[in-house]
């Protein structure tokens, strides 16, 4: 199935985009789209985990289920405030 | 009233939003650029935000603190290139009496940094890092 992953901040710098298409099996959790992406762009390896998983603009369990379609989002610790 | 702007955040607009005729205290909350970050000199930041979600958990921040305290909250980040001195996040709160509008413009911006997907980058002269949260809420006293 086809899902789009979306970057912010450190990932998107490091992957040279906001938004990367991606091709999952049937199954794949939020969270275990990190490692398919970490194999694609290797780059990200020295950069911190995702802390928090949002799919379709909803904060989302590590362990969700992703449906054909979805948009994820892999959040790092935020930073925002003063 | 919350709200995400790329323009230089005006503190009138954001106690407009909470001035109530009930209100006999504002508490108004500025976070400001520094020009020093873990012992490095910061040139300036920049912050960007998963807007839509961003949106959402600043609106829950707000709703959350209304219902606790009985205040009117008024939340609003900048985001993009920000120089030293200027004001990155301004949080007001209003109540009747004085101690809801602190306990809740205190809930508010300590929410906001674990909470909000917003992110911070440093320049510096030597380099440029985002920042992970590297200032978790510190642990309220116990008030007796």
């Amino acid at each position: 199935m086809q899902i789009t992953v979306r970057l912010f901040a450190a990932y998107r710098e490091a992957v040279g985009a906001a938004t990367v298409p991606l091709s999952v099996p049937a199954g794949t959790t939020a969270a275990a789209v990190w490692p398919v992406l970490v194999q694609l762009y290797p780059q990200l390896g020295g950069v911190i985990v995702p802390s928090t998983f949002a799919v379709n603009d909803d904060v989302a369990a590590g362990v969700r289920v992703l449906e054909d379609g979805d948009n994820v989002a892999l959040l790092a610790p935020v930073s925002g405030g003063a | 009233m919350i709200a995400l702007t790329r323009d230089p955040i005006s503190v009138d607009v954001v106690l407009s939003a909470v001035r109530d005729r009930g209100a006999g205290a504002i508490v108004l909350f500025l976070g400001v650029v520094r020009d020093h970050a873990r012992g490095r000199n910061v040139r300036h930041l920049e912050y960007e935000a998963y807007d839509a979600l961003a949106r959402k958990e600043l609106t829950r921040i707000e709703t959350e603190a209304a219902a606790r305290w009985n205040v009117r909250v008024a939340i609003v980040h900048r985001l993009g290139h920000l120089e030293i001195g200027d004001i990155s996040v301004a949080i007001a709160a209003s109540s009747a009496h004085r101690g809801e509008a602190f306990e809740a413009g205190r809930y508010a911006i300590d929410t906001l940094k674990q909470t909000v997907p917003i992110w911070k980058k440093e320049v510096w002269a030597e380099g440029a890092e985002w920042i992970g949260q590297d200032d978790p809420a510190p642990a309220r006293p116990t008030v007796r």
